[in-house]
């Protein structure tokens, strides 16, 4: 490896407060097991989909705390940072069916929604860019649609129920109006409800059936010669 | 090293040539191969189909299968734990069901196992990491299902059965194609956010091999999105889930049944019994065994841990000969070598090509035949664009996607991808991105048949785990197919089973037994697995390490 020839330059970064020297370029991940670090928790997907490694650290020389997913972000010279291994925030357990979007399901199983302060800190902390804060709003006044699209992208990684100085636990929230708007206030698609009724009509299995006991040179023939839409 | 825009000089010169030939091409089509220029080039040039690679399997009940050198060391090492260290006589979850593995098939085997009947706190759900890191949360292009009027079962049936190399169970190509439909509706009535027209018609497009349109997306986090619900609809049935605890060998009883699992936790290191009337084997692939030394798409533990654990029951293997290598992993920036660049920006318009912004493949073959012409146009035909680490990649033209379905296409429809390289300063709206095939699927597997049974009693499996399905390589929309298919099959059928079966005297013995065998051919005895998680630490903190705490 190029490193260990000393032929990339080396970065001080202070893992924990301990300070250790890595290969500039690195994620963040890699960073800590380049200096040793053997990942238990804090590591997952290593592709920035599933918020495993959510971090917060610190720049040499500045006062702002920030954030990010390790595995997503490079190491800069005199970086401190501790990653997150765990957010303890209670998801509330719901029968999808039994939920009335009209009567505002999303404050009812999460009242908490109604103690924001509107300080934006869930927004600045979003590895992932999102406007929390306005998803949270959304959601009191009871705009799933807009609550879902706003939260879409969420890989809830639980920086914002850490920063929230009203305990909201933001990403839960913003699972329960994808679901809800998914199920209750999407168009459904009536094609699929189609597709799914034709199969008991046995056309689609007695096709199939044909299909199976082709031999290898005759199926081979059928694949060449299907129509590409 | 200086960087415009996120690209060094020497790559800025092969994008002007990209940006020069763009306004031609957008009205080109290139033609694809027929099935003899597809041979050809996978035979020429598909990692996959180089014989020096692979060794023949020596022990267990797929003796004589040819498969990879890291699969190969992998089925034929020790147990980590021996008879003599486990005390069987006290069981810590005495429990109905057994589900190892916490992904989608994982997953929906636990919600379909409940649903048929089980009582929930019967149910044990182990996972090595946290509920739902699996491969399934990463996938991101889509799910296939044929759904629309000019689309039907049988034509998608063809297509799997073609891109697979005619090599598929016929009996699990047709559950997965006739399932299709339903499980799209299921999703739906869960609450899955998939693309839709204003009128609710599902937005869907093509994947390398698709003869129709079946591609069911969800911008390009339909794997994070599809996973999101059904963890959340898993937690709401009140499923028991132990986290940070893999299996590291199953059980059998007296009577030759798989009868539960030892778990390891692997903060405490101590072991759990788990006696279990029917046990689901939803464990995934083997990204990252690294497969001659490719980068990998894959998440942390895909290390294939239930292959070596099912082998050693007895259960028998099929196609892992064949590995999937997807056509399009990042190539630059460093950071994020060997991640998936999903198939949907080809799918979208972006085209493939080589340093003199020239094509040189149509975009969307099957992965397989993809991926073994951009290795082509890299080693032999001398095309590839060098980074600065001496990497070979192609491009992939993303900045045509917004040229051709309009602006704002790709931040909206790709914000994933989007999003990643803008962390690294390179906007692929007005950049084509740098991708080289990357180590994605394993194709092949244990055998099961339609209903998600082993061929071991007490034994079922879903998922990346299992073979057949894909035959010799699987199509885009497939993988998430198939573990909501094969888990939900495995967990009704589990559960019926659970119902009926009765649980002898635990034992380890085919550990034993299996560990004779393997000292016969002359398995060094410092081979052990299944491997739980890659070694990543720094080469010179390894090698000053001492065990002494």
């Amino acid at each position: 490896m190029l490193a260990e020839k000393n032929q990339i330059p080396l970065v001080s970064v202070f893992i924990m407060g301990k300070e250790y020297k890595v290969p500039s370029g690195l994620t963040l991940m890699k960073a800590m097991e380049y200096a040793g670090y053997r990942y238990t928790r804090g590591a997952g997907c290593r592709a920035g989909f599933c918020g495993a490694c959510a971090t917060i650290y610190r720049l040499k020389d500045d006062y702002k705390l920030k954030s990010a997913l390790a595995c997503q972000t490079t190491v800069d010279d005199g970086m401190y940072l501790v990653q997150l291994p765990f957010t303890p925030a209670n998801k509330k357990k719901y029968d999808m069916e039994k939920l009335n979007i009209a009567h505002n399901a999303l404050l009812k199983e999460y009242p908490e929604i109604a103690r924001c302060i509107s300080c934006n800190s869930c927004t600045k902390v979003c590895p992932q860019e999102l406007k929390v804060m306005d998803y949270v709003q959304a959601s009191l006044r009871g705009d799933i649609e807009k609550a879902a699209i706003l939260s879409f992208d969420c890989v809830q990684c639980g920086l914002c129920a850490f920063r929230c100085p009203a305990e909201i636990t933001q990403y839960h929230v913003g699972q329960l109006a994808r679901r809800l708007n998914g199920k209750f206030v999407a168009p459904k698609a009536i094609h699929t409800e189609e597709a799914v009724a034709k199969l008991n009509n046995g056309v689609s299995k007695k096709e199939i059936s044909k299909l199976k006991i082709l031999k290898l040179a005759e199926i081979k023939d059928l694949y060449k010669k299907r129509v590409t839409e | 090293m200086k960087l415009i825009k996120g690209y060094p000089e020497s790559m800025r010169e092969s994008i002007e040539m990209v940006e020069k030939t763009r306004e031609k091409r957008l009205k080109e089509k290139y033609q694809q191969m027929s099935m003899e220029e597809r041979d050809d080039v996978l035979n020429k040039y598909h990692p996959d189909y180089k014989p020096e690679v692979k060794r023949t399997l020596s022990v267990g009940n797929s003796k004589g299968e040819i498969v990879p050198f890291e699969v190969a060391d992998l089925i034929e090492s020790y147990s980590r734990i021996s008879e003599k260290d486990i005390d069987l006589s006290n069981i810590d979850y005495d429990v109905d069901l057994l589900i190892i593995g916490g992904g989608g098939a994982g997953t929906m085997a636990g919600i379909w196992a409940t649903y048929e009947g089980i009582d929930p706190q019967n149910i044990l759900m182990t996972t090595k990491l946290r509920h739902g890191d699996s491969n399934s949360i990463m996938a991101q292009g889509g799910i296939q299902a044929a759904d629309k009027s000019n689309d039907a079962p049988e034509i998608h049936y063809l297509d799997v059965i073609g891109g697979g190399h005619f090599a598929n169970d016929p009996e699990l190509v047709e559950a997965l194609v006739s399932d299709g439909p339903a499980i799209i509706k299921w999703f739906e009535g869960k609450g899955v956010m998939f693309d839709k027209e204003k009128d609710g018609t599902m937005i869907t497009i093509h994947g390398g091999g698709t003869s129709r349109k079946r591609m069911h997306s969800a911008k390009d986090y339909t794997g994070m999105e599809l996973l999101r619900v059904i963890r959340d609809e898993f937690i709401n049935l009140s499923i028991p889930a132990v986290e940070f605890s893999p299996a590291i060998e199953l059980l059998m009883d007296d009577k030759g049944q798989v009868a539960g699992a030892v778990l390891f936790n692997i903060e405490t290191h101590q072991y759990y019994v788990v006696r279990a009337k029917a046990t689901i084997m939803a464990t995934g692939g083997f990204g990252r065994l690294h497969i001659q030394g490719f980068p990998t798409t894959n998440h942390y533990g895909a290390t294939a841990d239930g292959l070596a654990m099912a082998y050693r029951c007895g259960a028998r293997l099929r196609d892992m000969d064949s590995v999937q290598y997807h056509p399009t992993g990042a190539a630059f920036p460093e950071q994020i070598v060997g991640l998936l660049i999903t198939e949907k920006v080809r799918g979208l318009g972006a085209q493939p090509l080589n340093r003199e912004g020239e094509m040189f493949v149509h975009p969307l073959e099957p992965r397989d035949v993809e991926s073994a012409a951009f290795i082509k146009e890299c080693y032999g035909a001398g095309g590839g664009v060098e980074t600065p680490t001496g990497m070979q990649g192609v491009w992939l033209d993303s900045p045509m996607i917004n040229m051709i379905k309009g602006e704002g296409v790709t931040e909206r429809e790709l914000s994933a991808m989007y999003r990643m390289f803008k962390r690294f300063d390179i906007n692929m709206v007005e950049d084509p991105i740098l991708v080289f095939p990357t180590l994605h699927y394993q194709n092949g597997g244990v055998v099961i048949d339609s209903n998600g049974a082993t061929e071991l009693k007490g034994l079922f499996a879903g998922g990346e785990v299992t073979g057949g399905v894909h035959g010799k390589n699987r199509l885009m929309g497939n993988s998430l197919l198939d573990y909501s298919v094969f888990g939900r099959r495995a967990g009704i059928s589990a559960a019926r089973y659970a119902k009926k079966a009765s649980i002898g005297k635990l034992t380890l013995s085919h550990v034993t037994k299996y560990s004779k065998e393997l000292k016969k051919v002359g398995v060094p005895e410092s081979r052990k697995s299944p491997m739980i998680l890659p070694e990543y630490r720094g080469k010179n903190v390894m090698s000053r390490a001492i065990d002494i705490f």
